[in-house]
């Protein structure tokens, strides 16, 4: 057991050398993508799912809804806009430093990633599609919801007057 | 009655196809000749039926006959000819007209091309090449048929989408699916040489060709969609890692591996087995990414549901195509073999390892593509999976295979030494090293990516220098005679390589030291980024052919010279009242400068507006060096010995020459 080179190697040791390596290898390759996978997948939140504290902090994610009409501010820098999505039951304070697609409207379906920072949705990034009838889905997902709560209020409402 | 004529082209095309799909493979089985022998004017004449009704389709956009749906929903009377033109494969049912349009592009080709085949393997190539083209027919005739009547008549059309109103979006779409569908010839090879039971070094020597060309167009391709986002989108990205680009990328990372794996087959008979895998993959991910991108099940999953039709057949036809030659594969991959045993250091290691790590690679993209569409389709909740994923799995699993590519052409075939190959590469390895630690600084920061990322480009350019320096030594003859004695796919191969270490120069530069800046700008206001002055000189309102526009006037000067003039706009065209970014860009050799107006802000005269200036180092480098990999391509696929196949079939290559010729 001194120089064995490949050369010296029996052809069996030699395949097996080579399937080891490539299992290993290929093990890896899957932890590699596996946990940068895990690491990396933004979760969508609507705004009452993050009222009700669902939404992780100090991790990216996404919230959809509607670009609350009269809500678009822009901050004197001139650059710093902020604005409030809603989706019909709860509505959330966006800030987003930057220029903000061309179909970004009041009233309109927008999805924005970022984080939370002391309950204000600072985003990284503002989606609106090139369309001008064209709801996000995630944006039309979250309307549907949030209009579900307040029919749901609604009927509570009705059907048992005395409470509260 | 053009329309009609158009769709009764297509159902004779799908009846040739059904021909040319079942004949001559049965013939092939049996041996029967004259069955076999139907299958070249079978696939012909399907091209001619088919090209008719592509040509019955432009004929209704160029007239704008709004009595056809798609035509309605897709052009308008104010759009300029050459977008009626390409509005033909503006949207999904044109799109797949294409497709098979180049389908049975392809398959005439083979059909001409291949007179030194012989008749059984042609037979069964344009046999199951008949068989994808009746899958596609289908699909189109039963569930998406572009001729289907809009009765009454539209008065006038809904537009092509004004992103599409580009010189970019008229070539990129046919490029890329030429690519897509070169693949299906690789595929029907590999059924071919399944069902035979023979794939030797001249089978592969038959395939090569077709898949390096289709590899080739793939790559102009995508590279022509990456610009085409850079200058139209308006923002400056080159490359979003989305659901889109994705479906093209896939099969390029699988058609990459195969080109390479195809190498090993004809030089050494070996990865026999991996070879007809990977252009089975390969065609898969085509056919995927086609669907994907056409289908609508990217915006909306539900919406794709609520129309069953399409989306049974699309899956159908996923599952008999890739279960069918799967299933295939493994009832008779054992007759094909595995091929030539090899060291644990050698050429087909490198190469082994190469396609693994490019497989991987294709794994993670598909996983991140369609894990959020699975989970929506089963309501387990949204997510998106972002740049930062494929990013992170990228850079440790491209950095490996670009270091091989350099060690790769030295190694000797079957067995090679690692003392051998430190020696040879020993100045490479300096070079690359000095280079990585030294070049960022010429950029005024060091970074250890940026670093990292000029490494491995010098390497690539160094390593491959040194195997053409030795190769050329190794040549008898002298001077311009060394030259010419290296055969073209080795020159196709330095090029692609050289090719890819230009596009790593690009990326490096571009993530490391790019500058980007959003400011409010009024008329006669400047900012500076990155050594350049951007002067906000005028506003004017200006008029196209089909939108009102407003174009800003912007001087840039680099210290004290005068750089020029930019003239960025904000569209709005008439029909579909989308506003449009319309970026303006001046471009060096080393930099690219993009301004783009962002919308105007409420103050004061009013006459402000938010712009966004860039500074894009090396920016192009990213399309020149895709444009070089494509050239190396051609080069290779030119090669001497494919015609020369013409003519001595299956004569062996000799040994030296085998030993002597690169995987390229």
């Amino acid at each position: 057991m001194s120089t064995a080179t490949p050369a010296t190697l029996k052809p069996r040791h030699r395949r097996i050398i080579l399937i080891v390596t490539g299992v290993a290898g290929l093990a890896i390759a899957a932890a590699l993508v596996l946990s940068a996978f895990q690491q990396n997948l933004v979760f969508f939140f609507t705004p009452s799912q993050v009222a009700a504290n669902e939404a992780p902090q100090g991790r990216a994610f996404r919230v959809g809804g509607m670009v609350e009409k009269g809500s678009v501010k822009r901050q004197p820098d001139g650059v710093t806009v902020h604005f409030v999505v809603t989706d019909s039951a709860k509505t959330m304070p966006v800030a987003y430093k930057g220029v903000l697609p061309d179909l970004f409207r009041e009233g309109k379906g927008v999805v924005a990633q970022g984080r939370l920072e002391n309950g204000l949705f600072v985003a990284s990034e503002v989606l609106a599609k090139h369309d001008e009838n064209y709801m996000p889905p995630e944006a039309a997902e979250a309307m549907k919801k949030g209009q579900a709560i307040n029919e749901k209020a609604a009927r509570s409402i009705v059907n048992s007057p005395s409470s509260k | 009655m053009i329309p009609e004529l158009g769709n009764f082209a297509l159902v004779l095309a799908l009846l040739l196809a059904l021909a040319q799909g079942t004949l001559p493979l049965a013939g092939a089985a049996r041996g029967t000749q004259s069955w076999m022998n139907l299958a070249r004017p079978a696939a012909q004449g399907q091209f001619v039926f088919v090209a008719i009704a592509f040509g019955c389709l432009t004929y209704s956009f160029v007239t704008n006959d709004f009595s056809v749906l798609y035509v309605a929903s897709n052009s308008n009377s104010g759009l300029p000819l050459q977008y009626r033109v390409a509005g033909v494969w503006g949207g999904h049912e044109g799109s797949l007209l294409l497709w098979v349009l180049m389908l049975s592009l392809w398959t005439m080709a083979v059909s001409v091309f291949s007179r030194h085949l012989p008749d059984d393997i042609i037979a069964r190539v344009l046999g199951v090449l008949g068989l994808v083209s009746v899958g596609f027919l289908c699909f189109m005739l039963f569930t998406s048929n572009p001729f289907d009547r809009l009765l009454p008549a539209a008065m006038d059309g809904r537009d092509l989408n004004p992103l599409l109103q580009d010189p970019g979006m008229v070539i990129h779409p046919p490029m890329l699916y030429m690519g897509y569908v070169g693949f299906s010839v690789a595929f029907a090879f590999a059924i071919a040489a399944l069902l035979s039971g023979r794939l030797d070094a001249t089978w592969a020597r038959w395939s090569r060709p077709w898949t390096t060309a289709a590899w080739m167009f793939l790559t102009l391709g995508i590279a022509l969609g990456s610009w085409w986002a850079y200058y139209e989108l308006g923002w400056g990205g080159w490359w979003f890692w989305d659901p889109v680009e994705n479906a093209s990328f896939m099969p390029w990372l699988m058609g990459t591996a195969l080109i390479h794996s195809l190498a090993v087959t004809e030089k050494r008979g070996a990865f026999k087995s991996w070879t007809v895998l990977l252009a089975i993959f390969a065609f898969a991910l085509s056919l995927l990414g086609t669907f994907l991108v056409r289908s609508g099940v990217l915006t909306s999953v539900h919406a794709f549901a609520t129309d069953p039709k399409r989306g049974i057949f699309i899956l159908a036809f996923l599952v008999v195509v890739i279960g069918g030659s799967l299933t295939l594969f493994a009832w008779r991959a054992n007759r094909v073999g595995l091929g030539g045993q090899f060291d644990v250091v050698s050429r087909e290691s490198f190469l082994l390892t190469n396609n693994v790590l490019l497989a991987v690679a294709a794994g993670s993209v598909l996983l991140g593509t369609l894990y959020p569409l699975f989970l929506d389709a089963l309501n387990l909740g949204k997510l998106s999976v972002g740049p930062p994923y494929f990013e992170t799995v990228f850079v440790p699993l491209m950095a490996p295979a670009l270091f091989l590519m350099g060690v790769g052409p030295m190694a000797r075939w079957k067995q090679a030494h690692v003392p051998e190959l430190a020696t040879r590469f020993k100045w490479a390895f300096a070079v690359a090293v000095a280079g990585g630690l030294l070049l960022p600084l010429t950029m005024g920061t060091w970074t250890p990516m940026a670093s990292f990322g000029l490494l491995l480009a010098v390497w690539i350019v160094a390593s491959s220098l040194t195997t053409l320096a030795s190769r050329l030594k190794q040549t008898p003859g002298s001077g311009i005679a060394k030259w010419r004695a290296q055969s073209r796919s080795y020159y196709g191969m330095l090029l692609a390589h050289m090719g890819v270490a230009v596009f790593v120069v690009g990326v490096t530069m571009v993530k490391s030291f790019e500058a980007e800046k959003d400011v409010k700008l009024a008329p006669g206001e400047s900012v500076e980024l990155g050594g350049y002055t951007f002067r906000f000189d005028a506003l004017n309102d200006v008029k196209g052919p089909n939108y009102v526009a407003v174009r800003g006037t912007f001087a840039v000067t680099q210290g004290a010279s005068a750089v020029g003039m930019m003239y960025p706009e904000k569209r709005m065209y008439h029909v579909q009242k989308n506003a449009m970014t319309e970026a303006a860009i001046n471009t060096r050799f080393t930099r690219d400068l993009y301004v783009s107006l962002g919308e105007p802000v409420e103050a004061g005269d009013g006459k402000a507006w938010v712009v966004r200036v860039q500074v894009k180092p090396f920016v192009d480098w990213i399309w020149g060096g895709c444009v070089l990999m494509a050239l190396g391509g051609l080069l290779a696929v030119l090669d001497k010995r494919y015609r020369l196949a013409t003519r001595r079939q299956s004569a062996p290559l000799p040994a030296s020459d085998a030993r002597l010729t690169a995987a390229s």
